[in-house]
């Protein structure tokens, strides 16, 4: 945390004022840990504390036409994010998350500390000690078996050392999600992802990084803001699965220590279980074309409750039966693999099935100077 | 030691009047067999090389000063003429494939193996020249030609622009359908001749060395340059042939219908990355390992000391060859393997970190006792030793499978092999060529540029490098061209770095061009009696043809790797 501000505030001046219209308008975790509360109220008051010339827009953000009675967590929610010119892990909102951290930070971290500061000490004291002029006639010696098997048992027990709670975290990482676990389908395309709650009437959303500018008005970072973030309840096992429509892509999100790729052809599981609501940002992370740089993955986890009502505003279900639901958004395809499917039916973009019931979001944003598809 | 290089000396002008008679120029540099006028080509091609991999990481530090696209938009205007953004945005991924791959396959691997390992191998065995001397220009001219493939790939169409922008490890199916085009077939052609010159360069070095070492050289008493580049041949002439089938199957996946890679044809595009990193793993090693023996080399010499346990290194890098076949998948901790995959490649790759262990702790022991001299082969090889260590620990950050959920594919990953490559091999090439260049060209480099060249470089170096680490941790993913602005500060910082590195190697050119205008010429023996492998009993540059009456190598200091029984 105090690395964190730190880092801010060296930044302060070499950073561009737009940065700092971003800062003012995005309590972090860092400074403001006083979570706001999930209420209208709540956000209305979070929102007087920003300047009304720098103010973000509105915390309920009306992204979807028929969906606006739903919150949208504004950016006072923001959890998971890079620190500026951080130096450190991002905070960890995840069990898992927080016994890796723990486990680099208490083992790993120190342990190669020390080992460089003693292969530097080492070094520093034979140039001074056995350098030409302390030491004119060097030594013959060439063998000594105690040391030799000495650095090599040494090492052999660090490391065994180590593989606890390695092993540990890896058995944790793999354990399956319960058999009601929320799944969430996760969907790479180029470039952008469909996140698809098949436990819900099988409805996708579509989210693309929304331009810089957009994203800086709504006191989002950029290149990290999406239009549609992933909706997942917090303080629950969640099952995501991965796949890829086209290329590889790798669905990530540091906060939670999370990252698994999307293969096409392949259907990856891995739990994620989020321990608050919140606002939390990551990256694709596999090279897959062009636009790699612009599928930013934005979590949203809200409580149970709230889940549920975004859950039925996008025209899902609640574990009843599946019902039909409209088709998932349409989206011009982009990708650079002929013929590969992109997300949503493939419908004529003026065509009017988007009216003002869809559940969908509107048409994708795409990044500056980027042919777009149409825009809301 | 000069008395035993006159009495050769002697012996070849006696019965060999014509020994130091040199072909004609195209005869000499277009048709070689000599195995150090190929060592030159092959230095000559990998500074060339290396100046171009560099000037286009130039360029990508250039764009990664600041959020946002800045250079890559009039580089594109410039170079093709186009204005959209895709084209920028795939320029930059061209930009790092070829930064990748001419580093790994036309800087690094032709200097280390090709440069010096053609020029001191057998100067180091006491052999005449290579076994196939004509295999030998074989090997070079392949790797000429892919180098220009892999250059002419950057002016067809790859896609959504012109040029492969695969990155360097060519993934399924971003290779595939992901990449329409013939940029990417003249990429993996050229991987194809690289491939098969490194083969080829392989099988040369194996017979040598099992073949055509002096009488009484004996396996144990072979320099650890020697061990070193041997148990690189094999690890090349074992890897290289699974990358050409992965390689083989991108294409026929490209051209001819089949879908190894592609799961609408019953393939899986995973299996390319075991392929890839089963040749990939062994590959980051063979950069490494001839570095590790000219450490060994250097150290010896400038401590005046026998290696320390000179045993115990040459069978770690035995054993880092063996281990390292048996690692690969610690670079796919991410596509989905199941637990127990995991479980074990994380065992697995720690286990390297062992003797890779007892190698520092062997220079470190070399020098414990000596009597220390800082010329600048020996500068570098402590920057070496340090800086190895630092990327060597983050691997085994790194080799946790839980761990690197987290780093995989982040800034953390390109400290990491930075680290190891650019701060780790790359010192060990210009501490060997700071030790042998006078051996080569007869002329002394100066040792003050030399020194100031290592200063700048290490800051330079550490500057781009070192922050990487937070970058990572914080969360940047390797290979994007823009970024959230959380992450400026530290990229304008690398970059600055960069341009402290680019400097430093201006001092570089510039001794090279004052050793060859106004050096002092070279003695047989410069470093003095610290070194003691044959090349010192040579002239430098040594004879056209050398060692044509064998050396005989004695038994009574094997810790040497060979000195020369008095005539
Ligand atoms: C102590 C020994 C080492 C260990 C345990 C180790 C471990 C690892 C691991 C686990 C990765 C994969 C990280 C990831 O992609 O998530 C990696 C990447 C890499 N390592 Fe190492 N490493 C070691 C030494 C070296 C050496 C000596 C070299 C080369 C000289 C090297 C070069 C590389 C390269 C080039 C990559 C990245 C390849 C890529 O993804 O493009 N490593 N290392
Ligand atoms: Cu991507
Ligand atoms: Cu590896």
């Amino acid at each position: 945390m105090n690395l964190g501000e730190f880092a801010r505030k060296r930044l302060g001046f070499a950073s561009a004022a737009l940065m700092a219209v971003a800062l003012l308008a995005t309590p972090q975790s860092g400074y403001a840990q006083a979570t706001p509360r999930l209420d209208a109220q709540a956000e209305n008051v979070a929102r007087e504390d920003i300047p009304e010339s720098q103010a973000a827009e509105p915390s309920t953000l009306d992204v979807a036409p028929g969906a606006g009675e739903v919150a949208r967590l504004g950016p006072e929610w923001i959890k998971g994010q890079p620190a500026l010119g951080g130096v450190n892990f991002q905070d960890q909102y995840s069990p898992n998350g927080e016994y890796a951290l723990w486990m680099h930070n208490a083992i790993l971290l120190p342990l190669i500390t020390f080992i460089c500061l003693l292969v530097l000490g080492l070094l520093l004291y034979v140039v001074v000690r056995f350098n030409r002029r302390r030491n004119t006639v060097p030594s013959r010696t060439a063998h000594n078996t105690v040391i030799e098997v000495v650095w090599t048992l040494v090492p052999v027990l660090v490391l065994v050392f180590i593989a606890i709670p390695s092993i540990t975290l890896l058995a944790r990482q793999y354990q399956a999600a319960p058999e009601d676990a929320l799944t969430v389908k996760v969907t790479g395309y180029q470039w952008y992802w469909g996140y698809t709650y098949p436990d819900n009437g099988g409805f996708e959303v579509i989210s693309n990084m929304l331009p810089p500018e957009q994203a800086i008005e709504r006191g989002e970072p950029a290149i990290l803001a999406v239009d549609n973030r992933l909706v997942v309840p917090a303080g629950e096992p969640i099952r995501i699965q991965t796949t890829g429509a086209d290329v590889i892509h790798s669905f990530a999100i540091p906060s939670m220590w999370f990252k698994i790729d999307a293969v096409p052809g392949r259907l990856n599981e891995r739990v994620l279980y989020i321990e608050e609501p919140g606002i939390y940002y990551g990256q694709c992370s596999e090279l897959c074309g062009a636009r790699h740089a612009y599928m930013p993955i934005a979590v949203e986890a809200l409580p149970r409750p709230q889940f549920d009502a975004w859950v039925l505003a996008q025209g899902g279900t609640l574990g009843g039966p599946d019902l039909p639901t409209a088709p998932a958004p349409r989206q011009e395809p982009e990708s650079s693999v002929s013929g590969a499917p992109g997300a949503g039916v493939p419908e004529p973009l003026e065509d009017p099935a988007a009216g003002p019931n869809s559940p969908t979001a509107p048409a994708p944003l795409s990044p500056p100077g980027v042919t777009a598809g149409p825009t809301a | 030691m000069a008395t035993t290089a006159d009495h050769f000396q002697a012996h070849a002008d006696e019965h060999h009047h014509d020994a130091d008679h040199k072909p004609g120029f195209f005869a000499r540099w277009f048709m070689s067999t000599n195995h150090k006028d190929i060592g030159t080509l092959y230095l000559i091609f990998a500074i060339f090389a290396g100046v171009i991999g560099g000037a286009i990481s130039g360029v990508m530090r250039a764009e990664l000063a600041d959020p946002g696209i800045q250079v890559l938009t009039p580089l594109v205007g410039w170079l093709y003429n186009e204005t959209d953004l895709d084209q920028a945005l795939h320029m930059w991924n061209v930009l790092i494939t070829a930064h990748g791959l001419i580093m790994v396959f036309f800087m690094v691997m032709p200097a280390m193996i090709g440069g010096f390992g053609n020029w001191f191998i057998p100067l180091m065995i006491g052999a005449p020249d290579m076994a196939f001397p004509r295999m030998n220009n074989v090997s070079f001219w392949l790797t000429f030609v892919a180098f220009i493939s892999l250059l002419l790939s950057s002016f067809v169409p790859g896609g959504t622009g012109l040029g492969a922008g695969t990155g360097w490890t060519v993934y399924a199916p971003l290779s595939t359908s992901g990449s329409v085009g013939p940029a990417v077939d003249f990429a993996i052609f050229s991987l194809h001749l690289a491939g098969a010159g490194s083969i080829l360069g392989a099988i040369n070095f194996i017979t040598t060395i099992l073949n055509m070492r002096a009488p009484g050289m004996t396996l144990h008493k072979m320099p650890l340059f020697v061990w070193s580049v041997l148990v690189t041949a094999f690890l090349l002439l074992l890897a290289l042939p699974v990358l050409a089938a992965a390689i083989t199957m991108l294409l026929t996946d490209r051209n001819f219908g089949t879908t190894f890679f592609d799961p609408a044809g019953g393939g899986d595009p995973v299996l390319y990355q075991h392929l890839f990193w089963f040749f990939g793993h062994p590959e980051v090693y063979i950069m490494i390992l001839p570095g590790f023996g000219m450490i060994s080399q250097i150290i010896a010499t400038f401590s005046r000391k026998p290696v320390f346990g000179y045993l115990g290194m040459a069978y770690a890098m035995v054993a880092i060859g063996v281990v390292g076949f048996v690692v690969w998948a610690h670079h796919m901790y991410v596509v989905g393997l199941n637990v127990n995959t995991k479980m074990y490649f994380t065992a697995a790759t720690m286990v390297i970190a062992v003797p890779t262990g007892i190698k520092i702790f062997s220079w470190i022991a070399t020098m414990w006792g000596g009597s220390l001299e800082f010329k600048s082969p020996m500068v570098w090889a402590l920057g070496f030793i340090f800086l190895f260590t630092v990327g060597g620990v983050t691997g085994v950050v790194l080799a946790n499978g839980g761990i690197d959920d987290y780093m995989h594919d982040t800034y953390y990953v390109v400290a990491h092999f930075h680290y190891v490559l650019s701060l780790g091999a790359v010192f060990a090439l210009f501490a060997g060529f700071y030790y042998w260049f006078p051996k080569m060209s007869g002329r002394m480099h100066s040792e003050m540029l030399a020194h100031i060249h290592f200063w700048i470089f290490f800051v330079g170096v550490n500057m781009i490098f070192f922050p990487m680490h937070f970058l990572g941790m914080d969360g940047m993913p390797r290979r994007i061209p823009d970024y959230p602005a959380a992450y400026a500060y530290w990229n304008q910082f690398a970059t600055v770095g960069y341009w402290i590195m680019a400097g430093s190697m201006l001092v570089f050119f510039a001794n090279m061009l004052y050793a060859f205008t106004a050096g002092k010429k070279a003695a047989p023996n410069y470093w003095g009696e610290g070194a003691t492998t044959l090349e010192w009993t040579l002239t430098s540059p040594p004879p056209y043809h050398q060692f044509e009456t064998l050396p005989v190598i004695d038994d009574v200091d094997h810790d040497h790797g060979g000195t020369v029984a008095p005539a």
